[in-house]
């Protein structure tokens, strides 16, 4: 016992570690906001698909050879959240196999730019990183920090000030126009945001991960409350209280940070799941 | 006093129209039921009527100061619905949402509306329990105090008792026209012909183009009336 507080103290000595537990609740925070709208939506798998468009996105950005990153990756899922929801309504191509085919697509292609231009002598530590988020939660500067705190704090007021009407646009979005709300506008406001998150969210656990991090707080919450407001409630505090012990534990343990934050999640929903079955509270 | 005034309207989509020549008026306090076989643009004139979607040709206006904002719309169930996790009080609050414009918020006169329908419907003790454990006719009462709370003029329910037992059919079919009897007009997409008959005071058969608008008792002598009721007695009898 004495040797893991004296591991923590150790790590909690620098400030990156710092950083990184900031940023990390937050992102987990933002994250189980909106995966509640999209896991309801039957939007589970946008996470997915915009996190490789990031990673294909991330791989240009090192190709050009940008310092920051950011200035890339960002505009580039904005557009291809805002796309991949319009493709919801009439288009040739339906909405699950559009997200299919950019989420492969842009994968294959940021893997085979990072393999063509190498901004690194190893390429594999580079693209795992980038995948499972091991590495790149450790080496972000204050201005990172500053980033996510201030982007998170949009999310978050964003959420707050359209609560009723995310409700209403996710319940029924047929009704709410009729009613005359600008459904389309919420909807496009609820992809810009996810693609806000996913962005964040790439530090922490990596692209390939980051569809966990939405979709279990919520699905965990699902099981066991009733009402809109406590699925958000519920999913939120799961979600950071995940993502905090999953990195205590990951430093404790020298765990990958991504993948022991997802297997906390996992851990959750299982225990959720075991809950409503015996108390007979949620039908499946 | 005219709402709704439709005027040699088509619709349709771009590479075609679906139904034409329509002509009716709904005045306030009609009950005027919808009938028309699968395919024949039902859906898309409820559209129209809510303003979603603008006719191809001809006119539909709303009139007497009265706006397709102000129709209460009870939409079909979507899959995504029968497994949310809300309860009935956030539901039918959320009918009062375009009242609230850019406030964040429900205030007071909202909360009060909503009760006052959950009241009007008998579904104040399901005020707190989850909208996905309620029986096939309490989801219906729900929707309908969420219309109730952004109309009080018109409501438009799209086949409301679909899937519904006979007894909760009923009982929803009573609830609606005692509603229809308190003033508030009533469109109704249907395909129960017999409940239809009983109800309505109007009846809109359309079909490519309308087939039939008048007095209820108008239709049943007409000769479109006679057939169709013929051939669903038979399919259904």
């Amino acid at each position: 016992m004495a040797e893991i507080i004296e591991k923590l103290q150790n790590a909690f000595s620098f400030s990156f570690v710092w950083y990184a537990l900031i940023v990390g609740l937050l992102i987990a925070l933002c994250s189980s906001l909106l995966g509640v709208t999209l896991v309801l939506k039957r939007f589970s798998f946008i996470g997915d698909g915009l996190s490789h468009v990031a990673f294909g996105a991330m791989a240009v950005a090192a190709v050009v050879g940008l310092t920051n990153n950011m200035l890339i990756v960002l505009p580039v899922t904005v557009l291809a959240a805002v796309l991949l929801l319009r493709t919801g309504q009439n288009t040739k191509i339906k909405g699950d196999a559009a997200i299919a085919m950019i989420s492969v697509g842009t994968l294959a292609v940021g893997y085979m730019l990072m393999n063509l231009f190498p901004s690194s002598s190893n390429i594999s530590a580079d693209v795992c990183g980038t995948l499972f988020g091991s590495t790149l939660i450790l080496t972000l500067t204050p201005f990172d920090v500053w980033l996510s705190i201030g982007m998170s704090a949009i999310v978050l007021t964003m959420f707050v000030l359209f609560y009723n009407k995310i409700f209403s646009v996710t319940f029924d979005e047929t009704f709410s126009k009729a009613t005359g709300i600008n459904s389309d506008g919420y909807n496009l406001l609820i992809a810009v945001i996810t693609a806000f998150i996913i962005v964040l969210a790439m530090n922490l656990v990596g692209s390939l991960l980051i569809s966990a991090l939405i979709i279990f707080p919520a699905l965990s919450a699902m099981r066991l409350f009733r009402s809109f407001r406590g699925v958000i409630i519920c999913s939120a505090v799961i979600s950071v209280i995940c993502a905090g012990s999953g990195m205590i534990i990951s430093i404790v343990a020298s765990t990958p940070v991504g993948a022991t934050i997802v297997c906390a999640d996992i851990a959750v929903f299982l225990a959720f799941w075991i809950i409503s079955a015996f108390t007979g509270r949620s039908k499946a | 006093m005219e709402q709704i005034i439709c005027k040699d309207a088509a619709l349709g989509y771009e590479d075609g129209i679906v139904t034409e020549e329509l002509n009716f008026t709904v005045s306030s306090g009609d009950y005027l039921c919808i009938l028309g076989e699968n395919g024949s643009g039902k859906s898309t004139l409820i559209k129209a009527l809510l303003g979603l979607k603008p006719q191809v040709r001809g006119e539909i206006t709303w009139a007497n100061g009265f706006t397709a904002k102000e129709i209460g719309y009870l939409p079909q169930q979507t899959p995504v619905q029968k497994d949310f996790p809300a309860s009935v009080r956030e539901i039918v609050q959320s009918g009062c949402l375009s009242k609230t414009g850019f406030r964040p918020f429900y205030n007071a006169k909202e909360k009060a509306l909503a009760h006052k329908n959950m009241h009007r419907l008998g579904i104040c003790e399901l005020e707190k329990r989850c909208y996905r454990d309620l029986s096939g006719g309490q989801q219906q009462r729900v929707l309908l105090a969420r219309a109730l709370c952004a109309t009080e003029k018109m409501l438009l329910l799209d086949e409301p008792v679909t899937g519904l037992d006979p007894h909760a059919q009923n009982d929803l079919y009573e609830l609606i026209a005692s509603l229809n009897k308190s003033g508030i007009t009533i469109i109704m997409v249907s395909h129960d012909i017999s409940s239809a008959l009983k109800y309505a005071s109007h009846i809109l058969h359309i079909g490519k183009k309308q087939l039939f608008f008048g007095k209820k008792e108008d239709y049943i002598k007409s000769r479109i009336g006679r057939s169709f009721i013929e051939t669903e007695a038979q399919t259904n009898g």
